[in-house]
């Protein structure tokens, strides 16, 4: 908060450095001023001796408002304003406020004289422990707040609304009582200054700033003040009205859900939608203190699975697990699987064409391209079959099994081996154009895009190639690159096994942003609408905001989620370790459903013509209707 | 072999008179050659920038920074630019130590971390992330002001590229818009309390608009302890303007206005000068400052 800084003119001494009264004046020959005990942004208050009272120590608490309007008619309404409230307040008789004695103007302020308390206000209290403040004692003060909030609105002829109900205005005596210190008569003091201010109130009701105050709106501060009690976390360094995105029980799990539901209630944005009297709200805190420690409505852990809601057009069993990811290429599907086969099927029917035995197994993604399809074994060798009848059409061997899988682009394949080489090879003929070594196994498919190649190995480093074989630049992550790159408007995303996921300057490697999380990632990212998506070893699955680095959401699931996701119209399709293929919306993560498998999905799934195929280590792949 | 062909480090701060506008007096060899031919990733970027007190008020609290490098072969050092408003707050000269003090510190901090690692040769390997160099340079600034200028705070809207990515950070009511192909987007999100209440659905844009709080800040540099910044980033635009300017501008001349002018002038300069003119025409109730910069349409 900021304070203004008073003009230094005037008496002699008077006036301290900050323009405040100095201990050791007297003001109307009878308030001898002590010492300060706060300050605001338009007032003090000062601890006072009342010297009508000789014999005795009377301390009184006194009250400094400043009155900064420039123009005198407008001064002249802030007083009677001020006196007006100052008149009110000395008709006021509740325990839970403190007794007003005196009320005087001088010079530029006026000053409300009034009970001396001894204590501490909750934001004191706040700052002076480390730790939340217990349910009980919280709801013990709500109560009492709720019972001065009522006197208030209840008064005759005319209601109070308090409107400035925040941690430092209350204060917890001697005897552990609440009482209210302040009655918004700082309010009064609005001279429309020019000019941009820092800082709201916080606790301040959305409605209040279009000039309405009512009871409600002290029903709001309540609330925001409960808030901040039981999260700790002041709302006036958040966005205005933000309290929905600090869920209570996220910070302090030790809350109940009763209490959390009258906060909530009371912080509804529509003053119709709170309780409609500080009455309403004091009974349900009260039940609320009868029912701590007891829960009623747990949340269920897990959510519910349901098949129901898509349905298998077909399956289709291999002799192994189907460890990679199905293409459909003119209408049929191919897969690889760790039997040593790619198989044909037909896409719509699941009816077997033919396959086609390499010598070792495929874990790789196939690719595609007119008549041919290609695909690395663990053989070494990259084969390239006739999409007729599977027969063999050329070779190509490299030194090491390949796991990675191939990308086309410009005639030509580009795929990587464990025997540390990227290989670059006429899609034809199946001759070398290129290869270069790097520092481990590739496993990851590269990303080729503007004449340029991107990929990852296991050893952490990330290269990015021109198509003619020059290296352009190199990036080291600290663990393994196996994630499979992807490009947008000019950035690289990559995850990593160091639990980061990476946003390159495709042109020359310097890192944008980089976003961290709670494991180690082989998932490749995928980008749809300015968000990108991917799986994470920490079982989740993360949405995040491509321009800003923000998490827009994460889901979890049961185990790792090795394979990466894709995105068909609003939905995400995304498989776990837990054998399940999970169906989310894609602006909100939120489940649609999951398909269950009987073993770990480690592919991708893939989806053409509305049919969505993915394969699963229990042997099988499936087509699902969307 | 790299070369510069301009570069250009402008600071402003409140001891300059009045209505000093600038470009004025640049010399004409600041101006990009467009006969040269360029390599297919150099850009010709063109900046303009112009300030004033405005009629209203007696001094300027606005700090602007503008600072460009263009380079003509790629494979070496990437374009760079850094460009900053700062709309300073708080009476008795805090507004303008704090503005001065914010641009300073990022500034400083940027160009460090960015621009003069690469002149160092330094590998683009050991850079740390630029969302993250964005977003330290402001929270430094705000430590800064909130240890030198105590009860001072500032807007600040930051625009910094580097090769083709442009990284924004901002925190305030200064802004950054973008204006593409007829359309004129507006980049960053206020920080004020009008734009909160507007986002919820509880004020319209016109009752935003003339809202006697629309100047009221919950989020500025120098305001505390830890501050959240925006900090986003985007691609280079081709055939785009950008305009970062202070609500001395945006709060007093229409979108539609602005946008006439940007589009009816030749060089951002001429535009930065008469969108001034156009608020002080206005009444100048503010502090005005503009930087536009013009990314000129390249075939890719």
């Amino acid at each position: 908060m900021r304070r203004t800084t008073r003009a230094l003119d005037g008496t002699n001494g008077e006036t301290g450095q900050l323009g405040q009264l100095q201990p050791g004046i007297t003001l109307q020959e009878r308030y001898l001023i002590l010492g300060l005990i706060g300050a605001g942004g338009m007032s003090s208050v000062y601890k006072g001796r009342d010297l009508h009272f000789p014999n005795v120590t009377k301390v009184v608490a006194i009250k400094e408002m400043i009155n900064l309007a420039a123009d005198p008619t407008m001064y002249e309404m802030v007083v009677k304003n001020f006196e007006r409230e100052a008149d009110l307040l000395a008709t006021l008789s509740h325990p839970s406020i403190p007794r007003i004695f005196d009320y005087f103007t001088h010079e530029n302020s006026s000053y409300l004289v009034m009970e001396f308390i001894k204590g501490r206000n909750l934001e004191q209290i706040l700052r002076e422990q480390d730790d939340f403040i217990s349910e009980e004692q919280v709801i013990t003060w709500a109560v009492e707040l709720c019972d001065v909030l009522s006197y208030l609105h209840n008064h005759q002829p005319q209601p109070i609304i308090f409107r400035d109900m925040k941690p430092s205005n209350v204060m917890v005596d001697q005897h552990d009582h609440i009482r209210v210190i302040d009655f918004g008569i700082a309010r009064v003091f609005q001279p429309g200054q020019k000019g941009t201010m820092i800082g709201t109130e916080g606790y301040s009701p959305p409605e209040q700033y279009r000039g309405e105050a009512s009871p409600a709106g002290d029903i709001y501060a309540l609330g925001a003040t409960l808030h901040h009690l039981l999260t700790r976390r002041d709302p006036r360094i958040e966005p205005p009205f933000s309290f929905s995105e600090r869920p209570i029980r996220e910070i302090n799990p030790k809350v109940s859900p009763e209490l959390v539901q009258v906060i909530e209630r009371s912080l509804a944005y529509d003053p119709k939608d709170r309780y409609h009297s500080a009455e309403g709200m004091k009974n349900a805190l009260s039940s609320t203190a009868k029912n701590t420690g007891i829960l009623i409505n747990p949340r269920t852990a897990a959510t519910p699975i349901s098949s129901s809601d898509v349905k298998e057009l077909w399956s289709f069993e291999c002799e192994d697990e189907i460890r990679g990811t199905p293409i459909v290429h003119n209408g049929v599907l191919y897969v690889g699987c760790y039997d040593n086969n790619l198989y044909a099927l037909d896409a719509k029917s699941g009816e077997f064409l033919w396959k086609y035995a390499a010598e070792g197994g495929i874990t790789g993604k196939p690719a595609a391209y007119e008549d041919m399809v290609f695909v690395g074994s663990e053989d070494q060798r990259m084969h390239a079959v006739s999409t007729n009848r599977g027969k063999l059409v050329w070779l190509y061997y490299t030194e090491g099994p390949i796991r990675s899988s191939p990308t086309i682009s410009d005639g030509h394949l580009f795929f990587g081996s464990d025997d540390r080489r990227l290989h670059v090879v006429n899609m034809l003929n199946g001759r070398r154009a290129w290869r270069e070594e790097t520092s481990g196994f590739i496993w990851s498919r590269p990303c080729a895009v503007n004449e340029r190649i991107y990929f990852g190995c296991e050893s952490g480093d990330f290269y990015c190639y021109d198509f003619k074989g020059d290296l352009k630049w190199r990036k080291r992550l600290k663990r393994a690159a196996t994630s499979s790159p992807v490009f947008e408007d000019g950035v690289i995303y990559v995850g990593s096994k160091d639990w980061t996921l990476y946003a390159l300057e495709a042109d020359n490697g310097y890192q944008i942003w980089r976003f961290r999380m709670g494991g180690p990632t082989i998932s490749s990212p995928v980008f749809s609408e300015g968000m990108l998506f991917l799986g994470c070893g920490d079982k989740n699955i993360y949405a995040i905001n491509a321009r800003n680095k923000r998490e827009v959401w994460r889901y979890e699931t049961e185990h790792q989620v090795t394979s990466s996701p894709i995105i068909f119209e609003d939905s995400l399709y995304c498989g776990s370790v837990d054998g399940g293929l999970y169906c989310l919306e894609i602006r909100s993560g939120r489940f649609r459903w999951r398909f269950q498998t009987e073993g770990p999905i480690t592919g991708d799934a893939v989806i053409n013509d509305n049919i969505l195929y993915v394969g699963s280590t229990d042997h099988k792949v499936y087509a699902l209707l969307t | 072999m790299s070369v510069f062909e301009h570069f250009k480090s402008i600071f402003r701060n409140s001891d300059e008179p009045r209505e000093h506008l600038l470009g004025s007096d640049l010399p004409h060899s600041a101006y990009p050659f467009p006969d040269i031919a360029l390599e297919k990733t150099a850009r010709t970027i063109t900046v303009g920038s112009a300030q004033s007190t405005g009629i209203e008020r007696s001094h300027n609290e606005d700090s602007l920074l503008v600072f460009l490098g263009n380079t003509a072969s790629h494979n070496t050092i990437p374009s760079f630019g850094l460009f900053i408003v700062a709309d300073g707050m708080g009476g008795h000269r805090a507004g303008e130590i704090a503005s001065s003090v914010s641009v300073r510190t990022v500034a400083h901090r940027f160009l460090q971390e960015t621009f003069l690692r690469l002149l160092d040769q330094r590998s683009l390997d050991e850079m740390p992330p630029l969302l993250d160099i964005m977003r330290d340079a402001l929270q430094e600034a705000n430590q800064h002001v909130v240890q030198v200028v105590p009860g001072g705070g500032t807007t600040l809207t930051t625009v910094a590229m580097l090769g083709h990515q442009l990284t924004i950070g901002h925190v305030g009511d200064s802004r950054a818009y973008l204006l593409q192909d007829d359309s004129f987007e507006l980049l960053t999100r206020d920080h004020s309390l009008v734009e909160r209440l507007r986002e919820l659905g509880q004020l319209t844009k016109e009752e935003a608009d003339n809202h006697p709080q629309r100047n009221v800040l919950y989020r500025a540099i120098g305001q505390g302890e830890s501050l959240e910044v925006d900090v986003e980033t985007c691609r280079v635009p081709n055939g785009a303007s950008l305009l970062i300017c202070s609500d001395g501008l945006w709060g007093v001349v229409e979108e539609d206005a602005i946008l006439r002018i940007i589009t009816s002038s030749k060089h951002p300069q001429e535009a930065c000068e008469r969108m001034v003119s156009a608020a002080n025409e206005a009444g100048g109730p503010d502090n005005i400052t503009a930087i536009l910069i013009h990314f000129p349409l390249l075939e890719e």
